[in-house]
């Protein structure tokens, strides 16, 4: 979906967002429960240092000037940018920084949600986007760690066999309805977009539930008994 | 000659293993294994595709004691699918994360060897990942203190990379690598004309622990000695715990706005090193740390 599209949709009461030339957008949207923060990315931005430094910012700025507004992010990244000159800076350092910043802000009472609505991999779905309490995605995003043939040239397992594994665990195979089975995405959103994030708006957030999920939904049926062993430890 | 005889013997935290790293970095015979290899939580996934499993699926993690307090730990084994991470490992570290927030120790210790996501599980692996920054987080919110060490043979890659600038300190040594995407990616994805991963003065001098500690990415940098560790973990537990709040944020916010200003159009460390006032800096990567240390104290290094 076009990003315009998208606001149009998710904000028919208006909005004051800004996309910018690399890929950023932000500002703040009227809904019928007050006005939220929006924050994101466009056409699949590779996240590197300088987009991870300006949406830390806007969270920075949002917690010091609209104590307790909830952020909305909006997510379309194809991962963290790749290049050595962004390693040689400590990206890593970069990303964490924005994690730490939506984490201020959750700690502040600041509701924090996601829409995937085009793609979301790896690292640059790691330093924002799965930092919200409720992580939703439209049916046709992507949402992957890594493409079956690059998994295959890495692992050094044959193409075939991922392939047909794929099919039976939702664990390594990319797409939505994986990472949903897994506990990783609350929900699918479906039209109109404005009542969904309505509806998410008004559930107070419950922490982490995603191994809760993934349980319920049998993708991942480990994870949260595992923690809870060592808990009880 | 020299006489070696009243010399303590160095053991390498660079050549150890999760276990032996941290028998040696705690108080003798205080760890105690949580979820040990005898409670067999495996990797569904891995026996999915046939490959091989480890009893405690490449993660140590327990209790113990350093200098007389209490801490958790948890060791990421390299030698298992170096160090990555799935959906058992990220949850016994993700739940020992949780326990520190119930129990308060005086710190939490990460041994940090990883490639980040195991990809053979991947989708649970990022998952995993995201879980544990949260918890890491939250544990630090609740007063205790994460301490990350790096400094074994695979680096702290991936998201595992973004986990170490979570904590509140990290120690690293020489051998030592931190960062994002490791050098074997970046080859693979955009051509060896971007980065040479096979050489290596280069992807240390990229990653390594001496660029890191020059960088205010990391705060102690030591000998590749696991007796050199703890003493850096002793005195980084003796310090004042900073809280993660919003003046700290926004002055770690300037701390990068500033690295990016500067030596945002470096396309080498050495070009970095030249800047920060190393006159002749491809000297650097041969100092040993002491040495090293010295130069660099004389320098006005950013602040972290």
């Amino acid at each position: 979906m076009k990003t315009k599209d998208l606001l149009d949709q998710l904000f028919p009461d208006g909005h004051s967002i800004e996309t910018t030339a690399d890929g950023l957008l932000s500002g703040y949207a009227q809904t019928a429960k007050g006005a939220i923060a929006v924050m994101g990315t466009t056409g699949h931005l590779a996240l590197g240092v300088e987009a991870a430094l300006s949406l830390a910012q806007f969270v920075l700025n949002v917690v010091k000037q609209s104590p307790g507004c909830p952020i909305l992010m909006l997510v379309d990244t194809q991962g963290q940018r790749l290049s050595k000159r962004d390693e040689l800076l400590g990206i890593n350092g970069y990303l964490a920084h924005l994690v730490k910043c939506l984490e201020l802000a959750r700690i502040r009472g600041h509701q924090l949600l996601t829409l995937v609505y085009a793609e979301a991999v790896s690292g640059g779905f790691l330093a924002f986007g799965l930092m919200a309490d409720e992580i939703h995605t439209l049916a046709e995003a992507k949402v992957r760690v890594m493409n079956l043939p690059a998994m295959a040239r890495i692992t050094k397992l044959p193409l075939e066999k991922l392939e047909e594994l794929s099919a039976a665990s939702p664990s390594f195979a990319p797409g939505v309805a994986n990472f949903y089975q897994l506990g990783g995405l609350r929900s699918i959103w479906s039209p109109p977009l404005a009542a969904e994030l309505l509806k998410a708006l008004d559930r107070p957030p419950a922490g982490d539930c995603r191994r809760e999920d993934g349980l319920t939904r049998q993708g991942r049926t480990l994870a949260g008994r595992v923690a809870q062993l060592v808990r009880e430890a | 000659m020299t006489d070696f005889s009243n010399r303590q013997r160095v053991r390498s935290y660079y050549e150890a293993n999760a276990r032996y790293r941290i028998a040696h970095l705690l108080d003798a015979e205080s760890f105690s294994e949580i979820l040990g290899p005898t409670e067999r939580f495996t990797s569904p996934h891995l026996e999915a595709l046939g490959l091989p499993c480890a009893f405690d699926d490449g993660i140590v993690i327990g209790r113990g004691c350093l200098n007389g307090l209490p801490v958790l730990i948890a060791s990421q084994e390299g030698g298992f699918m170096g160090g990555a991470v799935g959906e058992v490992h990220g949850a016994k570290l993700t739940g020992l994360l949780e326990l520190a927030v119930i129990e308060k120790p005086a710190a939490v210790l990460l041994l940090l060897e990883s490639g980040g996501v195991r990809l053979h599980e991947a989708n649970a692996g990022l998952i995993a990942i995201s879980e544990i920054i949260r918890a890491l987080l939250v544990a630090r919110n609740a007063g205790v203190p994460v301490i990350g060490l790096i400094g074994g043979v695979f680096g702290c890659f991936g998201g595992m990379g973004i986990v170490a600038r979570c904590c509140n300190s990290l120690i690293i040594n020489e051998e030592g690598r931190l960062g994002l995407s490791g050098p074997e990616v970046i080859e693979t994805t955009m051509g060896v004309e971007e980065l040479d991963a096979s050489d290596r003065a280069l992807v240390w001098r990229t990653v390594g622990g001496k660029h890191r500690f020059l960088l205010g990415e990391v705060q102690r940098l030591v000998e590749d000695d696991i007796a050199e560790f703890r003493q850096a973990v002793i005195e980084t537990l003796a310090k004042t715990v900073q809280p993660l709040d919003l003046e700290a944020l926004e002055r770690e916010h300037l701390v990068l706005e500033q690295r990016l200003s500067n030596y945002g159009s470096c396309r080498d460390s050495s070009e970095i090193w030249r800047m920060i006032g190393f006159d002749d800096p491809l000297r650097l990567p041969l100092l040993d740390v002491q040495s090293f240390l010295h130069a660099a104290g004389s320098l006005d290094l950013e602040a972290s």
